[in-house]
């Protein structure tokens, strides 16, 4: 697959949140203002990019000499959570000002399934070291299209007459649930009429 | 021995309705029943284990690096589970993919430790893993059932014998609203659950 095939797979077709809903929660539970929004979806696409390499350079030449795939996911949850901390610690001591926008926001993204969905989906899908930058890369860009729509359309919610019961998370679902009809609109045929594959 | 920490998963701590964690699993798999039971059993096991095990260890583990010792005990007990179902139930394992592994980040389950197991005895842990294991199954087989019946017109149960697993609606195996089952579907019948969870409580409020 060409690289802008998985650009375009990662990002429209099977968008992490709309599609394979990886990364809900923080998508529900951050995405009231779009400042915040911004924040975490810098902050995933950039764990999301690097982790795919780191993961990837950990399989292929940990893992699969010493015969111990079957400790995958053990050891990328590890990888992923050292490496976390470790960029806060970089990016605080490189840059204040990128850490005062990004620092709330990454303790969280250990826990976000995106990160690890997509260390896992990279190995599955078999990608070389580039393919897998670019999925990383794309699904955090996926992730930061998404995120940033829903926190606009919250943000305008909130001033419309919404019925009690369907106040804060139940109208967020709705929401998110009419932006995955629209994003059915992209579909591998996508692809085949962009003569990618 | 508390018998509340075993009821309050289901309904007044509901882990999926009321306090909203683990979505990816439950809104990714929620397409057939049965794969919705093979996650819940894949959680069951994690949770009452990991439960057991950190509040068996509350008081070694030193307070500064709980959270990886808690990640390292829980993907250990991931990596079991994963290796099993691939040896004994290889359909669900297919089914399940990238969400089976993907339990070790499941909300629920490191919530529990630090909410309940890291400051509790073992046998309340076991309890409040055993009802919040209760209290996700039934959430997470509802939102099933419902998408399945409705998306597909059928209910995928286990195959037994001559009894090949599937049942089917009449009408709606003919006539089924695709969407239910497609992704979007997963996020509006999530929205319409969730307002009618909001409501109720609301109505006990008043």
């Amino acid at each position: 697959m060409s690289y802008i095939a998985i650009l375009i797979t990662f990002i429209f077709i099977n968008n992490f949140i709309l599609v394979q809903f990886l990364g809900l929660c923080p998508f529900i539970g951050v995405s009231k203002d779009s400042e915040n929004a911004i924040g975490m979806g810098a902050g995933v696409t950039f764990v999301t990019t690097v982790a795919s390499v780191v993961t990837w350079a950990i399989y292929h030449f940990l893992l699969v000499p010493f015969d111990l795939a079957y400790l995958q996911t053990l050891t990328f949850i590890l990888v992923i959570a050292t490496l976390v901390q470790l960029l806060e610690m970089v990016i605080q001591k490189v840059s204040p000002a990128l850490y005062k926008a990004l620092g709330i926001y990454l303790p969280l993204i250990t826990t976000n399934c995106a990160v690890l969905g997509i260390a896992i989906i990279n190995i599955t899908n078999d990608y070389n070291v580039m393919e897998s930058f670019t999925a990383g890369l794309a699904a955090g860009l996926g992730f930061t299209l998404a995120i940033v729509l829903m926190s606009n359309i919250r943000e305008r919610l909130d001033l419309h007459p919404v019925r009690k019961a369907y106040r804060g998370m139940p109208i967020a679902f709705i929401s998110a649930g009419l932006m995955a009809l629209a994003f059915m609109a992209f579909d591998k045929s996508l692809l085949t009429n962009l003569h990618l594959v | 021995m508390n018998i509340k920490e075993l009821t309050k998963g289901i309904f007044k701590e509901n882990p999926v309705f009321i306090i909203v964690l683990g979505l990816c699993p439950t809104l990714g798999v929620s397409t057939q029943v049965s794969n919705a039971i093979g996650m819940s059993a894949g959680v069951f096991f994690v949770l009452l284990f990991s439960n057991i095990i950190i509040s068996a260890l509350r008081n070694f583990i030193p307070d500064s690096i709980h959270i990886p010792a808690y990640i390292v005990i829980i993907a250990s007990l991931v990596t079991i589970i994963e290796l099993f179902m691939h040896a004994f139930a290889p359909a669900v394992y297919a089914a399940l993919g990238v969400y089976l592994p993907l339990i070790v980040v499941n909300c629920i389950i490191l919530g529990r430790a630090e909410a309940f197991a890291s400051s509790n005895t073992v046998i309340d842990s076991a309890l409040d893993a055993i009802g919040m294991s209760i209290g996700f199954t039934l959430s997470l087989t509802l939102i099933a059932l419902i998408r399945e019946v409705l998306g597909a017109g059928t209910i995928t149960l286990f195959p037994i014998g001559s009894f090949d697993g599937v049942l089917e609606v009449p009408w709606l195996i003919d006539n089924p609203f695709r969407v239910v089952a497609l992704a979007p579907g997963a996020l509006l019948l999530m929205g319409f659950l969730k307002a009618f969870f909001d409501w109720k409580a609301m109505r006990k409020v008043d």
